[in-house]
């Protein structure tokens, strides 16, 4: 299958220069990006088997000794392409602060709690139809220095590949109702309220476990079309 | 479900300043890499080559928490892709790398001179590497190419020709002693690297 990726389909993402998100106003281009006709390098992408994943690379909560501290959740969806197709075996990696709003990385220095039993890190490959699933523990809100009392709503980072090196994107995940929304400028970056909103997870009580955790649901859409549109129903 | 038609793409967001854990460890932490700057592979033909160089930002500081990825061709000019319909590479040599820059804003790729891809008409590309970089205060990754000032076919190439002439050499990595290639990135400024809209 041959697909086609529009460039219309950028518009749903945020502006490079998003002056609020003041790290970006000496880390985006000020000269015009040149467009290019997509050839074989666009249109090909990286290719990789189960050799990349290991059995519970997807389960966050059994790295280490014990159980990480914080509410265990579900967080599972489809990668699809932009007709709705899943998209089959592409990689998924994810990595995120623990339950008090703190990553394991050397530089974050926000004085909540890290957790020993939780590194934060995982991956997973869709299955055929494009379905994924990890269990984590839902991440906190952190602060940040971007302006006085700002801080980050609870996200997780999404790593996702598609079907080229030109449908990859770097994403993040959004709990729905946070009250942090209308203050959080990476969040806003995204001007179009429906796009926006996509980033957002929804709660799914149908696939929530009795007795064990909350599942969110969270389908990720990249781009690529069909060449020959298909008829919407 | 799965047959209804999404009303758009996933919007993109930063990678944020704490990606090395999951993405680049790199021995730094306890997870495992998925992938690493070095894609060689003991059966791999061609010409081996390192790609190094540093990112700078708009002010020229080095940019300490970038991830660079690059996609390639073998030798040969194909892809270890089967959407590349033409014959697949023959050994496992995959075109796929990933780094996080180091403290200085330096990053290094080992890998082999790839061959010449076709373009969308069939007239060959010269030589060259696709780069996507992210960072913190990136919203959306940049995409660029890496190019080599000892092709002779870059006089030709139909990219390049797009790029005025005067910015041309930001794509041009030049070579050094020990087939060492010296690229760097700038996001911006005077001697801003050419980003592609792809
Ligand atoms: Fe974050």
């Amino acid at each position: 299958m041959t697909l086609l990726y529009p460039l219309q389909s950028l518009a749903a993402h945020p502006a490079r220069l998003s002056p609020n998100y003041r790290s970006t106003l000496k880390r985006s281009p000020q000269k015009p990006l040149i467009p290019i006709r997509h050839s074989l390098s666009e249109l090909t992408g990286p290719v990789y088997g189960h050799e990349t994943v290991r059995e519970h690379d997807n389960d966050l909560t059994i790295q280490a000794k014990g159980e990480p501290l914080g509410e265990r959740i579900i967080v599972h969806g489809h990668v699809r392409d932009e007709d709705g197709r899943g998209v089959p075996n592409t990689l998924v990696e994810l990595w995120q602060a623990n339950a008090c709003g703190r990553y394991v990385h050397v530089v974050d220095q926000h004085p909540a709690p890290l957790d020993p039993n939780f590194t934060g890190a995982g991956r997973t490959q869709s299955d055929a139809a494009g379905y994924y699933k990890f269990i984590t523990i839902k991440p906190g809100a952190y602060p940040w220095g971007n302006h006085q009392n700002a801080w980050r709503p609870a996200h997780i980072h999404f790593s996702v590949f598609g079907h080229s090196f030109i449908s990859r994107l770097v994403t993040q995940m959004y709990f729905p109702g946070d009250p942090l929304f209308p203050f959080d400028p990476i969040f806003n970056a995204v001007t179009d309220e429906k796009a926006r909103m996509r980033m957002v997870s929804s709660f799914d009580l149908e696939n929530t476990q009795p007795e064990w955790a909350l599942c969110y649901r969270f389908d990720i859409v990249l781009r690529g079309r069909n060449a020959t549109p298909m008829e919407t129903k | 479900m799965s047959n209804q038609r999404p009303d758009g793409v996933t919007p993109s967001q930063t990678v944020g300043p704490y990606f090395k854990y999951g993405l680049t460890p790199n021995g730094e932490y306890e997870w495992n890499d998925a992938f690493t700057g070095n894609l060689l592979t003991p059966d791999v033909s061609g010409e081996r080559i390192r790609v190094e160089g540093k990112v700078y930002d708009g002010d020229g500081a080095v940019v300490v928490d970038c991830m660079l990825e690059i996609w390639q061709a073998d030798s040969q000019g194909r892809f270890s892709d089967p959407q590349d319909k033409r014959a697949l590479p023959n050994s496992s040599f995959k075109g796929f790398g990933r780094c996080g820059t180091d403290r200085t804003g330096g990053f290094a790729f080992d890998t082999i001179k790839p061959g010449p891809v076709p373009d969308p008409d069939g007239k060959p590309q010269a030589p060259h590497i696709l780069l996507a970089v992210f960072a913190r205060g990136m919203l959306l990754h940049l995409y660029t190419r890496i190019y080599f000032d000892d092709e002779a076919g870059n006089a030709g190439d139909p990219v390049l020709a797009q790029v005025p002439a005067d910015r041309r050499a930001t794509l041009i990595a030049n070579k050094g002693a020990g087939n060492v290639y010296t690229l760097d990135i700038r996001l911006q400024g005077d001697d801003e690297t050419v980003f592609f809209d792809v």
